[in-house]
């Protein structure tokens, strides 16, 4: 009764004083605004992120060359030309990995396109026939090269839809030759839209055999990645091992800690890219969380001029009988009212703003953005909203409330 | 038994080292239905005396009963369920809260009180009506008179419906037609039972008393019975 009172007046005193009431609370709206919108997008990016990573398949495993840093101050990435022909023999024996399906060589890098007079700057991308069932591909136009032209280093190409747009326009690609670093390739097929699949845009790529990339593009004798798919997603852990080993005996290395490539899957992957993005979160989380404290010191200010304004009202509501709790309650309540408004603010502006950068990865960046209204987030700012007008009402309500009735009613 | 009884009060404030005796040993007792005024000039303790009656301050030294009993006894709680429910306030500045209804206002003291809420409303209506403003109901403290707002003040006081009246010149911002008008009401308020305690500097305020104690630096003066007393207008008899 007397708590619905007070806030019902607490809510007056908010409309009374809007200028500053609005100034008041801008910290705290600002704070809580950038907490939902950080939580949000961190929620967003692991979606994303975990969705990108699912895009290859559960039963696949990325081999790495090189050491897997262990650290912030570790030199990634020595051993970068460790993964090399004789691996993918050793890889592709039944005896060593019995459960392995399939495994592919990969290679890659950026290079400009040429043809006629448009040129275009895309991702060269080397592997094998392969690649149309690992990465479920299957050409809108033309067909993919076969085992026949990975073996005979043959000079075809099958591009993206945007690469296509890029140097064709409207015309025919299929049977036309592009040049890329003075290697001439004939187009054999054309990609469907694709978009962003596991880190590659299969729309601004030009997929070739590995061994063609390998000789007349990159000039290297290694492989960047050995994609290997199990036999089943129970096997996956199985398999890893084995290639571990595998690998281990091909390189002759006998500690584990001296490897010189590593073993990722998709699930490691998740998980390493989870944890990154929690860490960014909560990193930009306590970020914003001190623009809640200068709000919440902003709160205290004011409430202490209105202690003071309000001096004579305390006097007169003690006089009629209001104790010390009374009013310790009536402005405990109004800051509480001011923070929770300022929380409420602050929640809708952080989805609000959340919803729309989603929107706007989803349009122009073609980046897939699943967004939902942050309920925890919601709940958990309003929760902090309130407790700061506690924290930092309770000094200014407590000033109020032990003032003298007599002192108070002669204040001017 | 008197309704309040003082005996040797005394009260000192000690500001910045210098002690400042605002009454000296001062006794008295005001029956029920008196209708005490307290008069002297400014800087004569009777502000200091009225906020020592009316629970708002404690004295340094001597004893106050209420009702018999000594006030020293009781604490922060118990003083303010006194000034809850024994005591109404009439102030020279009215002290009513802004951008607050008249009805608001009147019911002010109910919020602390143990009166269940659904009584609020008419027993504020009765309270406004008795101070003949029910036509003002819905209007806030700027839109009215000084002499209507003294109204919703005494309405105020009067809502829990008290023994004791405390009025602190409630006249002083008041013009003299305002004024008479609010003195009347409280002329009939006593009538009607409320024991009253005016505090006022104006003579002609006074004689609406059936008492005057005048105070003179801290000290009892004179203490007499009204013999010309002030006839109150039938205006508002209730």
């Amino acid at each position: 009764m007397l708590l619905t009172y007070h806030f019902k007046n607490a809510l007056t005193g908010l409309k009374t004083n809007k200028t500053r009431s609005f100034l008041t609370i801008l910290g705290i709206v600002i704070g809580i605004t950038a907490i939902i919108l950080v939580m949000s997008l961190g929620a967003g990016a692991q979606n994303f992120i975990l969705s990108q990573v699912q895009g290859l398949g559960t039963k696949t495993i990325a081999v790495i060359p090189g050491r897997q840093p262990k650290g912030p101050s570790d030199a990634a990435q020595i051993f970068s030309d460790s993964l090399k022909e004789k691996d993918l023999v050793e890889l592709k024996k039944k005896s060593n990995v019995p459960n392995l399906a399939k495994v592919m060589p990969v290679v890659f890098g950026g290079e400009t396109s040429l043809y006629e007079n448009n040129t275009y700057r895309l991702t060269v991308f080397g592997g094998t026939e392969l690649i149309s069932s690992i990465f479920d591909l299957a050409p809108a136009e033309g067909q993919f090269f076969t085992e026949d032209e990975v073996k005979s280093r043959a000079n075809v190409a099958v591009i993206g839809s945007k690469v296509k747009e890029e140097l064709f326009g409207a015309g025919e690609a299929v049977g036309q030759k592009i040049r890329i670093k003075n290697l001439n390739l004939r187009v054999i097929g054309v990609l469907p839209k694709k978009g962003q699949v596991s880190f590659f845009n299969f729309d601004e790529i030009v997929i070739l055999p590995y061994t063609t990339a390998q000789e007349y593009i990159f000039g290297i004798k290694y492989f960047h990645r050995l994609i290997v798919e199990a036999d089943g997603e129970k096997n996956i852990d199985t398999v890893a091992e084995d290639v571990r080993l595998t690998l281990r005996n091909a390189h002759g290395v006998s500690d584990p800690d001296k490897d010189d490539f590593f073993v990722q899957t998709q699930a490691d992957l998740a998980a390493r890219l989870g944890a990154i993005t929690t860490a960014l979160t909560l990193f930009l989380v306590a970020m914003a969380s001190i623009s809640l404290f200068v709000g919440g010191v902003g709160i205290m200010n004011i409430m202490l001029v209105a202690v003071t304004e309000r001096t004579r009202e305390i006097g007169l509501r003690k006089s009629i009988g209001a104790t010390n709790n009374d009013i310790l309650t009536q402005f405990l309540i109004e800051a509480t009212a001011l923070t929770v408004l300022g929380g409420i603010i602050g929640v809708l502006l952080g989805a609000g703003l959340s919803l729309f950068i989603g929107q706007m990865l989803q349009r122009f960046a073609a980046v897939p953005w699943p967004w939902s209204f942050p309920w925890l987030g919601a709940l958990l700012g309003i929760a902090v909203a309130a407790s700061i007008g506690l924290i930092f009402g309770i000094y200014p309500a407590r000033h109020a409330s032990q003032k003298s009735p007599m002192e108070a009613l002669r204040y001017e | 038994m008197a309704l309040i009884e003082i005996k040797n009060v005394s009260k000192t404030y000690t500001d910045e080292g210098a002690a400042t005796t605002a009454l000296k040993n001062v006794s008295f007792a005001v029956e029920s239905g008196d209708f005490l005024a307290v008069m002297g000039p400014s800087g004569s303790g009777k502000s200091t005396l009225l906020h020592i009656l009316g629970f708002l301050d404690k004295h340094s030294e001597g004893a106050y009963f209420f009702q018999g009993k000594n006030v020293s006894l009781y604490n922060d709680m118990e003083l303010a369920k006194i000034r809850n429910q024994e005591v109404g306030f009439i102030f020279q500045t009215f002290n009513l809260l802004a951008r607050t209804s008249v009805l608001e206002n009147v019911k002010l003291p109910l919020l602390y009180s143990e009166v269940p809420e659904g009584d609020w409303d008419s027993l504020a209506r009765e309270a406004v009506e008795a101070v003949g403003l029910s036509h003002r109901l819905n209007r806030e403290p700027s839109q009215l008179s000084g002499g209507e707002r003294q109204r919703v003040a005494i309405a105020r006081a009067l809502i829990n419906k008290p023994k004791i009246i405390f009025a602190d010149e409630p006249t002083g911002n008041l013009d003299s037609k305002s004024g008479q008008t609010v003195m009347d009401i409280i002329q009939k308020l006593n009538d009607a039972g409320h024991t009253v305690i005016l505090i006022t500097h104006e003579t002609y305020t006074a004689l609406n008393a059936k008492r005057i104690i005048r105070l003179q630096d801290g000290i009892i003066a004179s203490d007499e019975k009204v013999t010309n007393r002030r006839q109150a207008f039938e205006k508002f008899v209730k």
